[in-house]
């Protein structure tokens, strides 16, 4: 009959801890600059320029075809070949910055193309002054009909965040890995490792959804 | 021992992508019955039943894949059964693969207009008949796009039975890489395999979706 030990687990809490704020750090930093590649990939595409839509489109194909461990491995220790090196966290924070770019120009794309050409219309039929119909016609619903995907996709990105472990990045799983190879309590480390990866999924998408209550809980004709 | 890479190892690592589609194929039928149970105790009248298969679906969709594939792994030895990578990649994506299929066939599901249902029971159909002459062969019709899109999901996340020491693709790559060191392109073979694969089945996913959403509208 197997023991149940969770004491290591307990006396180290605080490590797993710092372990969890490093992985809600490293989750914002990648969603943050992601969302700038995100909407420079979603300009690009729709711009018309064809070169600059392909370069895009095969950005985007490749980085949702093939899988994140294969992308982390390519530029942490394939790159370095080019004379790119970079210290496990970068490396990181850069696969994570990669990855969510891609998928966040199509879903930045879907917002832009969300709004109809007669909304903007009506705005100018109004008497809105431009910088009020980018706000308020163009910017705010676009932002409104993305939201579940954008916070969706921060949550995805924050799971997917744990496989950085693999090239030795800290993070959650990391100090959970560290705590494995000291004490070999290894089914009740990660028992808690993943009560606490769901706690933090859990927390951040109540938090969203208090946002989404705040910000876009406006009636809308459809 | 450092040495070339060569045709060999691409032969290597193209056999190794039986292991990837032994694996996600076994995840796939696992998690399509698993997938089914859970999708129609969501939609069932039993409130217990909705409760526990929703309750299972949000921990699966809210933990990370890695962390299921650890914990799976290290829970076979604390059920006392020898520790086998597949078995473990196997039953965890196949965990994994039934949450997200559950999901996706609820809705699928409750896409379907309650007057179906409705018209079904007034014919005194039971509820067995009603799901399989009625209600499925509808909800079949939305559910096959993000069916196929969440096959390309489960064959990139086989790629993290690696960790655990299972030799598939990803795995394969890194044995020829730590023989070689050649991980630019080594790496860049892999990826270039994985993107064969699962390429294909993220463009039929949309063409499928395209056409959906054309018979909706029109």
């Amino acid at each position: 009959m197997y023991r149940f030990n969770f004491q290591p687990v307990f006396d180290n809490l605080d490590m797993l801890a710092h372990g969890a704020w490093l992985t809600v750090q490293l989750s914002f930093a990648a969603m943050a600059i992601g969302l700038v590649v995100s909407v420079l990939g979603a300009v690009a595409k729709t711009s018309g320029i064809k070169p600059l839509r392909w370069i895009v489109d095969a950005y985007v194909e490749v980085i949702r075809n093939t899988p994140f461990l294969i992308q982390i491995f390519f530029i942490f220790f394939g790159l370095p070949a080019l004379g790119i090196s970079m210290s496990p966290n970068t490396a990181a924070l850069v696969a994570l910055v990669v990855n969510v770019g891609a998928y966040g120009t199509e879903i930045i794309r879907a917002g832009i193309e969300s709004i109809p050409q007669g909304q903007i219309e009506a705005g100018r039929a109004l008497a809105l002054s431009p910088v009020q119909i980018f706000r308020h016609v163009v910017l705010k619903p676009a932002l409104r009909n993305i939201y579940p995907s954008l916070t969706s996709q921060f949550i995805y990105l924050m799971l997917t965040s744990s496989v950085v472990s693999v090239i030795s990045a800290t993070d959650l799983a990391a100090a959970g890995a560290d705590l494995n190879a000291r004490t070999f309590a290894s089914f009740e480390i990660y028992l808690v490792l993943t009560a606490l990866y769901f706690l933090l999924a859990l927390g951040f998408s109540t938090l969203f959804a208090t946002l989404r209550r705040v910000f876009f809980d406006y009636p809308a004709g459809r | 021992m450092i040495r070339e890479f060569s045709s060999a190892d691409v032969l290597f690592i193209l056999m190794a992508i039986r292991w990837t589609l032994i694996l996600s194929l076994i995840a796939f039928a696992g998690g399509a019955v698993g997938g089914m149970v859970l999708a129609l105790a969501r939609t069932s009248q039993a409130r217990v039943l909705r409760w526990i298969s929703m309750s299972f679906i949000q921990v699966f969709q809210g933990t990370p894949l890695l962390m299921q594939l650890f914990l799976v792994y290290f829970g076979l030895a604390v059920l006392g059964l020898p520790i086998d990578p597949l078995l473990a990649a196997a039953v965890a994506l196949t965990l994994h693969a039934s949450a997200f299929l559950g999901e996706i066939w609820r809705g699928a599901i409750q896409a379907v207009p309650q007057g179906q249902s409705e018209a079904a029971t007034a014919l005194a159909l039971s509820y067995g008949d009603r799901m399989r002459h009625v209600v499925l062969p509808q909800a079949m019709r939305t559910a096959t796009a993000p069916t196929v899109g969440f096959l390309v999901q489960l064959i990139k996340g086989t790629s993290l039975a690696s960790i655990i020491g299972f030799t598939e693709l990803t795995r394969a790559g890194q044995i020829v890489n730590n023989a070689t060191f050649q991980p630019f392109l080594v790496f860049g073979t892999v990826a270039a395999f994985y993107f064969i694969l699962c390429w294909p089945l993220s463009l039929l996913a949309r063409q499928m979706e395209a056409r959906m959403r054309l018979a909706v509208t029109r």
